[in-house]
C-alpha cells in the first residue's frame, strides 16, 4: 500500500509540474493578482502596508482554488479514476496523496514567493514572516476544501465557476483566522499571535481529517 | 416514514391534507397580521418594529429549512428513501427565498434604525453566507443532468455544509468582536414585551406552516415532473416499437 501511495504521489508530482504551465503558473497568477490590487486602490504605501496581509491571503485563496478544478477531471475523463477506485489504495488516501502532491508542487512555491511579493505591498519586515507562516499553515486546508469541490464536479464537462461558488463560502473561517494571525501584533494588535494561529492549525487539522472522506464520498457518488 | 416511500401513497395523503394545511396557514398568518397591526408601537422604534413580524419568522425558517435539508440528505444517502431527494430539491429554493426575505426585510429595518442598509455585523454576515450556500446547492442541482447522481452529490454538499455552518458562525462572531467590540446591534434592546411577543409567535407558526405547504406542493410538482419525463421518454420510444410490430405482422 505504501508503494502504491508513493507511486501515485510521484505520478501526480510529475503531472502537476509538467502539464499546464506547472508550478510557475500558480506563482505567476498570484503575482498578477497582487499587481492589479494597487491599480484598483491606489499606490499609497501606508494603505497597502496596512492591508497587505489581507491581499496576500485573498490572492493565495484564489490561486489555490482556481488551480484545483481539474484535480480529478482529467482522471475522470481518461478513465484512470476508475482504476484508482478499483486499486487497493483506499480512495480517501488517493485524495490525500493527490492533494499533498498538488500542494507541494504548486502552493509551496507560492508560499515561498509570498514574502518577496509582500515587499511589493510595502509590508513591514516583521509581518512578512508571520504572513508566510500563516500561509504555510493555512493553505493545506484550502487545498483540501477545494478537493471536495473538485470531487463534486469531477464528472462535469461544464464545471466552470461552479467549483469556486460551492467552496468559497466554506473557506471563510480559514481566511478569517489566517488574516487575523498575520495581523496579530501589528498596529492595533491587542492580540498575541498564538491565539489565531492555534485556531488556524486546528482548522487545517480538522480539514485534513474530514475533507478526504467527503471528497472520496463525492467521487464514489459521482461515478456510479 | 416508510409508508410514504410509495409516491402514490404520498400524493394521496398530500391531496387529502393540503387544503386543511392551507386554510390553517391563511388563518394563522391573517390572525398574526391583525395582531401585529393591533400591537402597540415600540417605545423607541415606533411602528418600524412591525417589520419584525416578517423578519424574525423568515430568519427562523432560514435555518430550519437547512435542518430539513440535512434530514433529507441523510434520507437520500443512508436510507435511499425515494422521496428524500425530491424533498431536498424542493427545499433549496424555499430556503434561499426565506433567507432572501430575511436579508431584505432586515435591510429595510436597518435603514431607519441604524441609518444604514447593511452592516458587516456577525449575524448579518453569517446569514449572507447561508444564502450563498443555498445558491451553491441550487447551482449544483441545475448543473448535473443525471438526477439520481445530482441527488447524491447535493446531499454530500449539504452534509459538508451542516458541519461548516456552525464553524462559519463561530468564526464570524469572533471576527466581528475583533473589529467592532461594542456593536450597535442589540435586537429589541430590552426583552420583548408580551403584547409584542404574542403576534410574533403566531406569525412564526404561520410562516412555518406556509413553508410546510409550499414544500409539500413543491415535492408533489417534483414527482409529477419526473412522471412526465418518464412518459415523454416512453412516448418517444413508442412509435418505433409500433412500427416494428406492424412490419412483422
Amino acid at each position: 500500500m505504501r508503494s502504491a501511495a508513493l507511486a501515485l504521489f510521484l505520478r501526480e508530482w510529475r503531472v502537476t509540474r509538467r502539464l499546464g504551465g506547472g508550478a510557475a503558473m500558480a506563482v505567476i497568477f498570484f503575482l498578477i493578482l497582487i499587481t492589479i490590487v494597487p491599480f484598483a486602490i491606489g499606490p499609497d504605501p501606508r494603505l497597502l502596508g496596512r492591508i497587505g496581509a489581507a491581499i496576500l491571503w485573498i490572492a493565495a485563496l484564489l490561486a489555490t482554488l482556481i488551480g484545483l478544478d481539474r484535480l480529478f477531471q482529467a482522471d475522470a475523463e481518461d478513465g484512470s479514476l476508475d482504476l484508482l477506485r478499483l486499486g487497493n489504495l483506499p480512495l480517501e488516501l488517493v485524495v490525500l496523496v493527490k492533494c499533498a502532491a498538488h500542494w507541494l508542487a504548486t502552493i509551496v512555491p507560492l508560499v515561498i514567493a509570498a514574502p518577496l511579493f509582500g515587499l511589493l505591498l510595502a509590508m513591514p519586515a516583521a509581518q512578512l514572516w508571520t504572513v508566510t507562516l500563516t500561509l504555510l499553515i493555512g493553505t493545506p486546508a484550502l487545498t483540501l476544501l477545494g478537493a471536495i469541490g473538485a470531487g463534486l464536479t469531477a464528472g462535469l464537462r461544464r464545471g466552470g465557476l461552479l467549483m469556486p461558488v460551492l467552496i468559497l463560502p466554506f473557506t471563510i473561517p480559514v481566511l478569517i483566522f489566517g488574516v487575523a494571525a498575520a495581523n496579530a501584533g501589528q498596529g492595533a494588535g491587542f492580540m498575541p499571535l498564538h491565539v489565531p494561529l492555534l485556531v488556524l492549525t486546528a482548522l487545517t487539522l480538522a480539514t485534513l481529517a474530514l475533507a478526504p472522506l467527503a471528497a472520496a464520498w463525492a467521487l464514489r457518488a459521482g461515478a456510479s | 416514514m416508510r409508508n410514504y416511500a410509495n409516491p402514490t401513497v404520498f400524493m394521496e395523503t398530500v391531496a387529502r391534507w393540503l387544503p386543511w394545511l392551507a386554510v390553517a396557514t391563511t388563518t394563522l398568518i391573517s390572525l398574526g397580521l391583525w395582531m401585529a397591526w393591533r400591537a402597540p408601537p415600540d417605545y423607541q422604534q415606533g411602528d418600524t418594529v412591525k417589520i419584525m413580524y416578517v423578519h424574525v419568522p423568515s430568519a427562523w425558517l432560514a435555518s430550519l429549512i437547512y435542518m430539513v435539508m440535512v434530514a433529507a440528505a441523510l434520507g437520500t444517502l443512508v436510507w435511499h428513501h425515494p422521496l428524500a431527494d425530491a424533498a431536498q430539491r424542493a427545499g433549496a429554493p424555499l430556503g434561499a427565498g426565506f433567507t432572501l426575505i430575511c436579508l431584505a426585510t432586515g435591510s429595510i429595518w436597518g435603514k431607519p434604525e441604524w441609518g444604514t442598509w447593511w452592516v458587516w455585523d456577525a449575524r448579518l454576515t453569517s446569514v449572507l453566507v447561508l444564502f450563498l450556500i443555498y445558491l451553491g446547492l441550487i447551482a449544483l442541482w441545475r448543473t448535473i443532468e443525471d438526477q439520481v447522481q445530482a441527488a447524491r452529490l447535493v446531499s454530500i454538499l449539504t452534509l459538508v455544509g451542516a458541519i461548516n455552518i456552525p464553524i462559519i458562525k463561530f468564526s464570524v462572531d469572533w471576527w466581528n468582536t475583533l473589529h467592532q467590540p461594542a456593536s450597535v446591534f442589540r435586537l429589541g434592546g430590552p426583552t420583548i414585551a408580551l403584547p409584542l411577543l404574542w403576534p410574533l409567535l403566531v406569525m412564526a407558526l404561520g410562516f412555518t406552516l406556509l413553508f410546510v405547504c409550499l414544500h409539500l406542493m413543491a415535492i408533489r410538482n417534483e414527482i409529477l415532473r419526473r412522471r412526465l419525463h418518464r412518459l415523454t421518454l416512453n412516448a418517444v420510444q413508442a412509435p418505433a416499437s409500433g412500427f416494428s410490430m406492424e412490419a412483422t405482422s
